[in-house]
């Protein structure tokens, strides 16, 4: 076997918290979260709510929309608990769990479920939104359970 | 044994106008202490050996969208050929089998008479690890702290790499169709076996369901041996027209339809997950492909999944139509994949979980094989090979048959 050539890996991994770049695309996002306020946005046609941000709606080709408040509710859709590797960032809270929660509207959304054991973690586990800032720049949408029986899982699209 | 009916003759179509001539491959390692350009030059010198040509005759290529080795730095190296037609493919695995459809698109429409495709990856554990986001060890271990795309809706929330995403998509397998823990290693004990009988394969250790299941999990519910390996090696193929493959030194591999589609990215799990699954790339390749092939599932012979992990091979049966929807599971049990009467035997070289990890491109080669008769676990009879490429991406897949 040949030995590890130079540089050597630790030197390259991203060693701080990756952040979301603000942009013209996504800024009404993230100057919802910061008030917070789970903002998606709808169509001023058919009235559907989508994400990620785009220019037209998907459904019915409107380019006239606004950003509107979701409810913040919804249930976990899909989910894994990450044990490893990971980055740097997040690797003091390994195991930890990502899901993808369908919200109430209609629209899928990546985050996590805090303050829940991985075991516990299951598809239909109702949840609701919470912001957790990360700088005075970003606060991440993420999700804590929410009292009531689970329900059955959504079905696939 | 088969027999395609005949294809509209006014509809413009590649088929059967091109064929695979020529493979070469370097050896596959954890660490061949070789750059991603040495190894790229001997897999090409090789499939050029192979078809019988001089590297001077390459005229057209085909680049894998994260392979490092340009054009520039090929025409160097292999006496400044008169390349006259180079594109690339995109988006990653789901790209793999996609130069095939282009390459051939290329030799149908006369732009170019002989296609190079070919990928480099240093990505073993002992080779060296570059700064170039696509070039040694983990991709992900090297994203920008400020992020610009769609990964900024993953990343941040602690789902950093492609293997988080599958272990999501994975799970939503299991979610709809109850898939399980066994038949995942199903598919990778059946791909290990195919692995021991080949001597090019890097893991080639038998692996028994305890050892599956006692592997680590890495990101629910992905254990380790249910990821692909990460190797060193790199493949290359030329491309020609069917007529003059037939002059040149091997049986011609003949590309007798291929078809690509987009449809669902695995870094952008919000849009996948709200698409009907009938709308997912893969299943939109295989509408085309068995349109416009003539043929269906049951005319394979034998099948190349991109396997990079069990759980996907498992989902892409469903989505190729080998069988249906929630029927995966089942399928791959009681050795269903496996060599020599597994019920579609797939990824006879061992795949990208137990040969090597070329991007697919190492699958291709073997399925190559499968039509010349030499693989080490080779079908009886073979006619018909089934490539695709990763079914997590926007993606494409074609069908091999023998000359």
């Amino acid at each position: 076997m040949t030995r590890p050539l130079t540089p050597s890996r630790d030197s390259l991994v991203t060693r701080g918290f990756p952040k979301p770049q603000i942009s013209r695309d996504n800024a009404p996002f993230y100057e919802a979260a910061r008030r917070g306020e789970l903002r998606f946005q709808r169509c001023t046609a058919c009235g559907r709510f989508r994400h990620y941000p785009r220019p037209t709606c998907p459904e019915c080709l409107s380019r006239d929309f606004t950003w509107d408040v979701a409810s913040g509710r919804g249930t976990v859709y899909a989910w894994t608990i990450v044990r490893g590797p990971t980055l740097p960032a997040f690797r003091d809270q390994l195991p930890y769990n990502v899901v993808d929660v369908l919200l109430d509207e209609g629209v899928h959304f990546v985050s996590q479920v805090l303050e829940v054991a991985p075991e516990e973690i299951r598809a239909g586990m109702p949840v609701e939104a919470v912001f957790v800032p990360i700088d005075d720049e970003v606060t991440l949408v993420k999700f804590r359970r929410v009292a009531g029986e689970s329900r059955p899982p959504a079905k696939s699209a | 044994m088969h027999h395609a009916p005949a294809y509209p003759a006014h509809l413009p179509s590649i088929r059967d106008k091109a064929a695979i001539a020529g493979i070469g491959q370097t050896a596959f390692s954890k660490g061949l202490g070789l750059s991603e350009y040495e190894m790229a030059i001997e897999a090409i010198w090789n499939a050029c050996d192979d078809a019988g040509i001089s590297p001077r005759e390459i005229d057209g290529l085909v680049r894998y969208d994260m392979e490092q080795t340009d054009e520039e730095m090929l025409l160097a190296a292999l006496g400044n050929p008169l390349l006259k037609w180079f594109v690339g493919t995109s988006w990653g695995g789901g790209g793999s089998a996609s130069v095939i459809v282009v390459a051939a698109a290329a030799i149908a429409a006369g732009m170019a008479s002989t296609v190079l495709v070919y990928r480099s990856r240093a990505r073993g554990k002992y080779s060296g690890y570059g700064k170039g986001m696509n070039q040694g060890g983990r991709y992900w271990e090297k994203l920008p702290e400020s992020l610009p795309g769609l990964n900024q809706w993953h990343v941040p929330q602690g789902l950093v790499s492609a293997f988080q995403e599958m272990a999501m998509i994975s799970m939503r397998h299991r979610i709809d169709y109850g898939t399980t823990d066994d038949q995942y290693a199903d598919v990778a004990i059946a791909f290990r076996d195919h692995a021991i009988r080949n001597p090019n394969a890097v893991m080639r250790t038998p692996m028994t369901r305890a050892d599956h299941h006692g592997s680590r999990m890495v990101s629910d519910p992905l254990r380790l041996f249910d990821c692909n390996i990460e190797t060193d090696g790199a493949v290359a193929m030329i491309v020609t027209s069917t007529e003059r493959a037939h002059h040149l030194r091997q049986p011609p591999a003949i590309v007798h339809a291929g078809a690509m589609a987009a449809g669902s990215h695995h870094i952008r799990l919000s849009n996948l997950f709200a698409r009907a699954p009938e709308e997912d790339s893969p299943a939109r390749v295989a509408r085309q492909l068995w349109e416009s092939s003539g043929l269906s599932p049951r005319e394979v012979d034998v099948a190349f999944f991109y396997d990079f992990f069990t759980s996907l091979v498992i989902i892409a049966l469903e989505q190729y139509g080998f069988c249906g929807l929630g029927e995966g599971g089942p399928f791959v049990e009681k050795g269903g994949l496996a060599w020599p009467d597994g019920r579609l035997v797939c990824n006879t070289n061992g795949g990208q979980l137990s040969e090597a990890f070329i991007h697919g491109f190492n699958n291709t080669v073997e399925a190559v094989r499968q039509i010349r008769g030499t693989s080490t676990s080779q079908v009886e009879g073979c006619e018909i090979a089934f490539v695709a490429g990763g079914n997590t991406d926007p993606t494409g897949a074609f069908l091999l048959r023998r000359g």
